[in-house]
């Protein structure tokens, strides 16, 4: 009943270890009666294990709808579950995109919005599109057209902005590659950068230079012209007026002269005609002096027009002849003006002169008419005829001498008393014209310095950029020097550069060739070297050969003997008797150490021998199995005794169990040796069955396990057979090495 | 040999045996036929005497090899 139980629950424990069955084995027997708790339990348990499996899978689905990077990891760990996936949440999402072109749209959008902003800042009437998309071709349009309005401070700030996107390769945005050229064409050209080639300018400048030259030739010519004539002109008039000036004050004096009436008569009329010739000599010279003066007046205004017309001409070589003109112009006008105005003075002169001269004209024919009435018979010349005169005619006459006298003297009272009225009024007069004559002269000469100080600020500016330009020469000399500092350097620098080039260019062929040469003698050196080498080492391994043949025949000689004396040895082995022990192997040991006196290890081998073998030798197997049986009775029969049991009684006891105990003879023995096989007589039914399959080693090592009075009787057979081991150990070590030697120089034939 | 010994052992055992037991049976006998009147209880003693030195004897000798020797030092 226990052992069923037991081998039930052993069952139940193996069927535990599959780990199939979770029932106790003995509630089979109960699972008949009670089918249907266990069968809810069960279902229970299903229900329950069901439930949790949805609900993982459910949720590792969710989740992974939620974070794709799970959903990649779950489809890579867990097989299929990739199509179980896209069965029910998919595809899988595609990696997200970079966003590369967001910030590049940052700027053209910054530019477009600014220049939004100046557009609607300034006047309306643009054709660029403001939707954003375009943002890029209206960057490109709306400077341009900015630039067109040329609105001094936005488009200042639009061109330094725009002039990064209109420029024709297109360096801001990637996505307007073909609008700049559109852009380009739809604005006005504007002025054009491209560089001229060098004959073309050259020959423009050629052709500006030459028309400049023109100009300017026609320029002078006109110039010196109109100078020329203008000069001539004025000198004619200033001529013309100074002979005015002579004849006035010809005039004048002589009219002066005239007043005075200290010349005799005779000569007075010659004066008057005289002084009627100078009159008109005066008035024809005034007149051609006007006329001079006009002509004069008209050449100035003519070269001043000339030379507003070459300054306009803005040739700048002419400067220098326009201020010399300007200068003489000037001179020529001063000039006129002083000799006009000497004349007018000389003229004012003559007029208070004349004034005075007529006054004293019609005094005096007043005064005649006056003595014509007193003395009517003398009509002429009345200074002749102080001899016929009358006594009536001299009183009549000093009486109106003496009225004339009263009434002067009288007219001289009036005079007198309206003295100052009239000099206040003379000088009121005075002082107005003399105002007038200051104000003339005033701006005349206000007038004659300022065109003074613009010439002379021409004149100097004249210097000034003369200065500027001699300046600026010897400062585009010097450029033109280090220009040429510069090109000389680099140019040495150049030719420098290709020197080497060109040395190295040469060194580096020079070393190819050289290179080739060296290996091409070296393979020539290399070959027979090789060859030297090859006849060498043959003759080399030849020689050898032939060495190693002699020690190769020596060895097997050697090889031989040793080969010989170890079974020399083991026929010593043979000779043992039945009883008696093999001959003394001292002899056969000896002749071995003689043939290999050089192998170590032959000769530790031959010295590992034991001293009983070689003095008495071996007991042969057999012996020491018939002994073993022997051996065998006796350990059985004395298996109890041992230290503390060793009495006879105990002896008695002994004999009696080996008796009565019934085993096997032989028994294989196992492995490995459990304590429970430690008892005498398993062991010697092993050792029996090893002596038996000849294993004497293993029967010795299981004889060594015997305790007490067993192994006391042992101990002999034991050192026997230990005896017999071992040298059969070396001598069957030696006859190996003895064959492994004689294999390895043994010659195939 | 040591699987010879104890055969001698056991010879030497039996041959102390009958060598014993004879000669405690001859005194035994010479003592009862002498001393004490043909009884036989002294044949029997001295039997038993030379049965006993002879156990005493093999057990001995058998058991040699176990006991142990001490040897006692001498104090200097």
């Amino acid at each position: 009943m226990l052992r069923v139980c037991w081998k039930g629950a052993r069952a139940a424990a193996r069927q535990c270890v599959c780990g199939k069955v979770s029932a106790h084995p003995l509630q089979h027997c109960r699972r008949y009666t009670t089918a249907g708790d266990s069968g809810s339990s069960a279902g229970k348990i299903v229900a329950a294990s069901l439930l949790t499996v949805g609900g993982g899978v459910g949720g590792t689905i969710l989740y992974a709808k939620w974070d794709p990077k799970f959903r990649a990891n779950v489809e890579k760990s867990v097989p299929y579950s990739d199509q179980v996936f896209e069965m029910v949440l998919g595809p899988p999402p595609p990696p997200p995109v970079p966003l590369q072109k967001k910030p590049v749209k940052v700027e053209p959008l910054q530019i477009s919005s600014l220049s939004e902003t100046t557009k609607e800042s300034k006047a309306k009437a643009k054709k660029s599109d403001p939707a954003p998309v375009e943002a890029p071709p209206a960057v490109e349009e709306a400077p341009a057209q900015t630039l067109q309005e040329a609105s001094a401070e936005a488009a200042h700030i639009i061109s330094a902005i725009s002039d990064v996107p209109s420029v024709p390769a297109p360096g801001t945005s990637d996505d307007s590659p073909a609008d700049p050229t559109p852009a380009a064409e739809e604005c006005h050209p504007e002025p054009a950068l491209t560089e001229r080639p060098a004959e073309e300018v050259s020959a423009r400048l050629a052709q500006q230079d030459k028309a400049e030259q023109d100009a300017l030739a026609a320029l002078t010519a006109g110039l010196e012209e109109t100078l020329g004539s203008s000069a001539k002109i004025t000198l004619q008039a200033i001529g013309a007026q100074e002979v005015a000036l002579t004849a006035i004050t010809a005039h004048t004096d002589k009219l002066k002269e005239a007043m005075d009436s200290q010349t005799p008569p005779d000569e007075k009329s010659a004066q008057w005609k005289a002084l009627n010739e100078a009159l008109s000599e005066r008035t024809r010279a005034v007149d051609e002096a006007g006329d001079a003066l006009l002509k004069a007046k008209e050449e100035l205004e003519r070269l001043r027009e000339v030379i507003n017309s070459a300054k306009q001409a803005k040739i700048d070589a002419a400067r220098p002849q326009i201020l010399a003109a300007e200068e003489n112009l000037h001179s020529m006008i001063v000039d006129l003006d002083k000799v006009v105005t000497k004349v007018q003075t000389a003229q004012s002169e003559a007029k208070v002169v004349s004034q005075y001269s007529e006054l004293v004209n019609e005094a005096k024919a007043q005064f005649q008419q006056e003595l014509a009435n007193i003395t009517p018979e003398i009509q002429a010349n009345w200074k002749g005829l102080s001899g016929k005169l009358s006594v009536d005619d001299l009183n009549s006459l000093i009486a109106h001498a003496h009225r004339r006298i009263d009434q002067l003297n009288r007219e001289l009272a009036e005079q007198r008393v309206r003295e100052q009225i009239h000099i206040e009024t003379a000088l009121e007069q005075q002082k107005l014209e003399d105002r007038k004559a200051l104000e003339k002269a005033v701006v005349s000469a206000l007038e004659h310095s300022r065109e003074d100080m613009r010439l002379e600020q021409e004149k100097k500016v004249q210097e000034m950029r003369e200065v500027m330009e001699a300046e600026m020469r010897t400062q585009l000399r010097r450029q033109a020097a280090a220009h040429t500092d510069h090109l000389r350097d680099v140019l040495k620098v150049q030719e420098q550069e290709l020197r080497e080039e060109a040395q190295e260019i040469l060194t580096s062929k020079m070393m190819e060739q050289e290179t080739h040469y060296r290996r091409l003698t070296q393979e020539q050196l290399d070959t027979f070297t090789l060859d030297m080498n090859a006849a060498y080492a043959r003759l080399k391994g030849i020689e050898e050969a032939i060495d190693s043949h002699v020690t190769a025949e020596e060895e097997a000689r050697k090889a031989h003997q040793l080969w010989l004396s170890v079974e020399a040895l083991n026929y010593t082995l043979k000779s043992a008797g039945a009883n008696s022990p093999t001959e003394p192997l001292e002899g056969a040991v000896r002749a071995i150490k003689e043939s290999c006196a050089e192998n170590e290890f032959a000769q530790a081998l031959a010295t590992a021998i034991p001293e009983e073998s070689l003095s008495r030798g071996i007991y042969s197997e057999a012996f020491l199995r018939s002994r073993f049986y022997d051996i065998r009775r006796l350990a059985r029969r004395v298996a109890l005794i041992d230290e503390t049991r060793n009495s006879l009684y105990q002896y008695f006891l002994s004999y009696l169990q080996s008796v009565l105990l019934f085993e096997r003879e032989q028994e294989a023995p196992p492995a490995k040796l459990a304590p429970e096989d430690l008892d005498t007589f398993k062991l010697l039914a092993y050792a029996t069955y090893s002596i038996e399959r000849g294993d004497l080693e293993l029967a010795a090592k299981l004889i060594n396990q015997l305790r007490g009075e067993s192994q006391r009787v042992a101990q002999d057979w034991l050192k026997e057979a230990r005896l017999t081991l071992e040298t059969k150990q070396v001598i069957s070590l030696l006859s190996a090495y003895a064959n492994a030697v004689g294999l390895g120089t043994t010659q195939a034939p | 040999m040591s699987e010879k010994e104890l055969g001698q052992k056991w010879d030497r055992c039996l041959a102390d045996c009958a060598i014993k037991v004879g000669t405690g049976l001859g005194l035994g006998i010479v003592f009862s036929v002498v001393f004490f009147k043909r009884r036989t209880s002294p044949i029997a003693f001295g039997t038993g005497l030379g049965l006993g030195m002879a156990y005493s004897n093999c057990q001995n000798d058998l058991r040699s090899h176990y006991v142990l020797h001490s040897n006692v030092a001498k104090e200097p």
